[in-house]
């Protein structure tokens, strides 16, 4: 089933959905088994993998340093692939990869369409290739069917938001504020404002990340977006408690 | 160039979302200033009044002698203030961010000497500076700290990665799309996203335009070959881009070759076999790299040339066949610093002295009826502890020990 589809049956029972996100091999698979389950239990509706990058430009501390150590840990592609595979044979929730463009393209973007489409992966998040650059990519995108996600920003222009929906499959990721993850965002009249604006360029449903970490955020959004990214918390929380404290958490966002 | 920001396979504009609307802003600007001319004289006014522009091509009668070859001209873009043809690239866009009326401009910088000049000019111009540099070039090149803290600017180590430029480059860009909005990005290469290696380059030119002009006047004829050394590659491209339509004039990029190619332990892109096509830091071009994509580890004595990527404008010269590519060992580097003090009393920078290592092995095969141009890009007073370290100095260690002392008497 089509990305965009499985989100809307999800809304049909809900006022918003929840996305979160791990970065893969941090601070080891078996970890990230452990959180993708309570996530999954705990009634998350979609998750976004986050295949290391040595070079992760638009992330903040907590996941950069997730990144770093993922790699020096030896974490491959080829593992991140694998465990992709596990997951979305496992869980009946559609999961994402994000990552940085070099990752696909190194890998031979074709291929790597080929083998994600194989894992079952549903979308693509790549902060760092504006459509521009993707001609090839977008075409795969809709030969593949996996829906590449498209970001909108608060500096975006109306007619810029009309330009990246065009391309966008899947559903938009708006990001909350200028800036990269894992600063607090305040759902304020400036935000309200700028998703009004989002919502105007597109019919595509809008998820929400950068700085959205506990119920207040959550539930600020309800009515306003579809869907709310959990992104950096979930990583200090599991380097702070332990995997065991995801479930709770989760449970206590909506 | 092709596609929009491409040079053949090479460049483009892979940036986040935030920033695409500075750079319609930026792009604009610098197309209004490209095909403005008033705006290159502004700059070359600017350049002769604040630097010391057109900086001298100097006669390295000496050292032409030394090795019985072609004359050896050494431009002398270390004669430019703050020491290294940095500033002509943030003088630049320094009246770049006047116009654009930004308040605030941010730099990455390896050696310091991007950061420096990009400091002097943000005091100049009356703009808030922070510059973003790798922990351990820091601790490489103590004295541009110092001197841009003194001139107001905020340093901020990196401690991501390897500690070393590409991470300083990251995180200038974070800090850019939490700030887009005041600030620019005083990018110090011709590497990144378009329009920068464009933008770079144009700046830069001017050594070329000038060296130009002054092989004629005192050579009479177009130089046999140049040498440039190359990190990013805009003193390279500064001195390269004028000769490109000469055909006769064969370009040469000298690269860090560290420990040597063979040790893996080297920034060396274009002269090895060891990089491959990949995009990242916001534009592709030939990246040191494993086959997952992850940049790996470079190193150099160096800390200016001390960078995974290259110049996209230089790989396409690269693969075009225009520039030819070769690489210095750290050590022949302190031997060629060394003889170059000796023979000339002129002191070149641990990455401008990678340039002359080639030169001098090519030097005697030419004859005294060629001329070479050895582009000097900065000045070594700033590379005074890593140069005393590796010539293992003994007065100057006696020198640091008494004063380390005293310093810590005083706690």
């Amino acid at each position: 089933m089509q990305l965009e589809q499985q989100l809307r049956d999800r809304l049909e029972k809900k006022d918003i959905l929840l996305m979160t996100h791990i970065v893969l091999g941090y601070p080891s698979f078996d970890t990230n088994r452990e959180v993708i389950r309570q996530m999954v239990e705990n009634g998350v509706d979609c998750i976004e993998m986050q295949i290391p990058f040595s070079e992760p430009m638009a992330d903040g501390p907590v996941i950069v340093r997730a990144n770093q150590e993922a790699i020096k840990n030896g974490i491959r592609v080829a593992d991140c692939l694998a465990f992709a595979a596990e997951m979305t044979a496992a869980y009946d929730i559609p999961f994402l990869f994000m990552t940085y463009y070099n990752i696909i393209f190194k890998y031979g973007e074709k291929a790597f369409f080929e083998k994600a489409r194989a894992c079952g992966i549903k979308g693509f998040i790549v902060p760092d290739l504006p459509p521009e650059e993707g001609g090839s990519f977008l075409q795969l995108a809709a030969e593949y069917e996996i829906a590449p996600i498209l970001i909108f920003a608060p500096t975006s222009t109306d007619v810029r938001m009309r330009v990246l929906a065009s391309h966008g499959r899947g559903f938009i990721y708006c990001v909350a504020r200028r800036g990269v993850t894992g600063v607090k965002s305040v759902i304020g009249q400036e935000v309200v404002e700028y998703l009004g604006r989002c919502r105007q360029a597109t019919s595509l449903p809008l998820a929400v990340g950068f700085g959205i970490q506990d119920r207040d955020d959550v539930r600020a959004l309800i009515g306003k977006a579809d869907m709310a990214v959990i992104g950096s918390q979930t990583i200090r929380l599991v380097d702070e408690k332990g995997a065991g404290a995801v479930g709770s958490f989760i449970a206590g966002l909506r | 160039m092709d596609k929009q920001g491409f040079f053949g396979n090479w460049g483009g504009a892979y940036i986040p979302e935030v920033l695409h609307q500075t750079f319609q802003e930026l792009n604009a600007e610098f197309t209004r200033c490209k095909n403005d001319p008033a705006f290159w004289q502004e700059y070359v006014e600017l350049m002769s009044t604040y630097s010391c522009r057109p900086t001298p091509l100097t006669h390295a009668e000496n050292l032409s002698r030394h090795f019985g070859g072609a004359q050896i001209y050494i431009k002398r873009e270390d004669l430019n203030h703050t020491g290294a043809h940095k500033a002509n690239n943030v003088m630049g866009q320094g009246l770049l961010v006047k116009r654009m009326g930004k308040k605030r401009v941010i730099a990455e910088t390896g050696a310091g000497q991007h950061g420096m000049a990009t400091a002097t000019m943000a005091a100049k111009f009356g703009l808030a500076c922070t510059i973003y540099m790798g922990e351990e070039d820091v601790r490489r090149q103590r004295p541009n700290v110092f001197w841009m803290e003194k001139m107001g600017a905020t340093v901020v180590p990196v401690t991501n990665g390897s500690r070393t430029l590409k991470d300083a480059i990251n995180e200038a860009f974070r800090d850019w799309v939490t700030n887009v909005d005041e600030t620019h990005y005083v990018f110090g290469t011709v590497c990144g996203p378009h329009p920068f290696p464009e933008m770079v380059a144009w700046f830069q030119s001017i050594i070329g335009l000038e060296a130009a002009e002054q092989i004629m006047k005192y050579h009479g004829k177009m130089p046999a070959r140049i040498f440039a050394c190359v990190g990013g590659g805009s003193n390279a491209m500064g001195i390269f881009k004028r000769f490109i339509p000469e055909s006769n004039v064969e370009l040469v990029g000298v690269e860090a070759g560290g420990h040597g190619i063979a040790t893996g332990l080297h920034a060396a892109r274009l002269s090895g076999t060891d990089a491959s096509p990949g995009v990242a830091q916001g534009y592709k071009t030939m990246f040191l790299q494993d086959e997952d994509g992850q940049m790996k580890e470079t190193h150099s004595v160096a800390a200016g040339l001390d960078y995974v990527g290259v110049s996209p404008i230089l790989s396409d010269l690269w693969e075009k066949g225009r520039v030819r590519f070769e690489s210095a060992t750290d050590t022949e580097v302190m031997a060629a610093l060394d003889l170059t003090m000796k023979k000339e009393g002129i002191i070149p920078a641990l990455e401008s002295s990678h340039a002359f290592v080639q030169a001098f092995k090519e030097a005697p095969q030419l004859t005294p009826d060629d001329a070479i141009i050895i582009n000097m890009s900065g000045r070594g007073d700033k590379d005074i502890f890593t140069i005393a370290h590796a010539f293992n100095d003994p007065s100057w260690k006696e020198f640091i020990i008494k004063r380390g002392l005293e310093y810590s008497q005083e706690k």
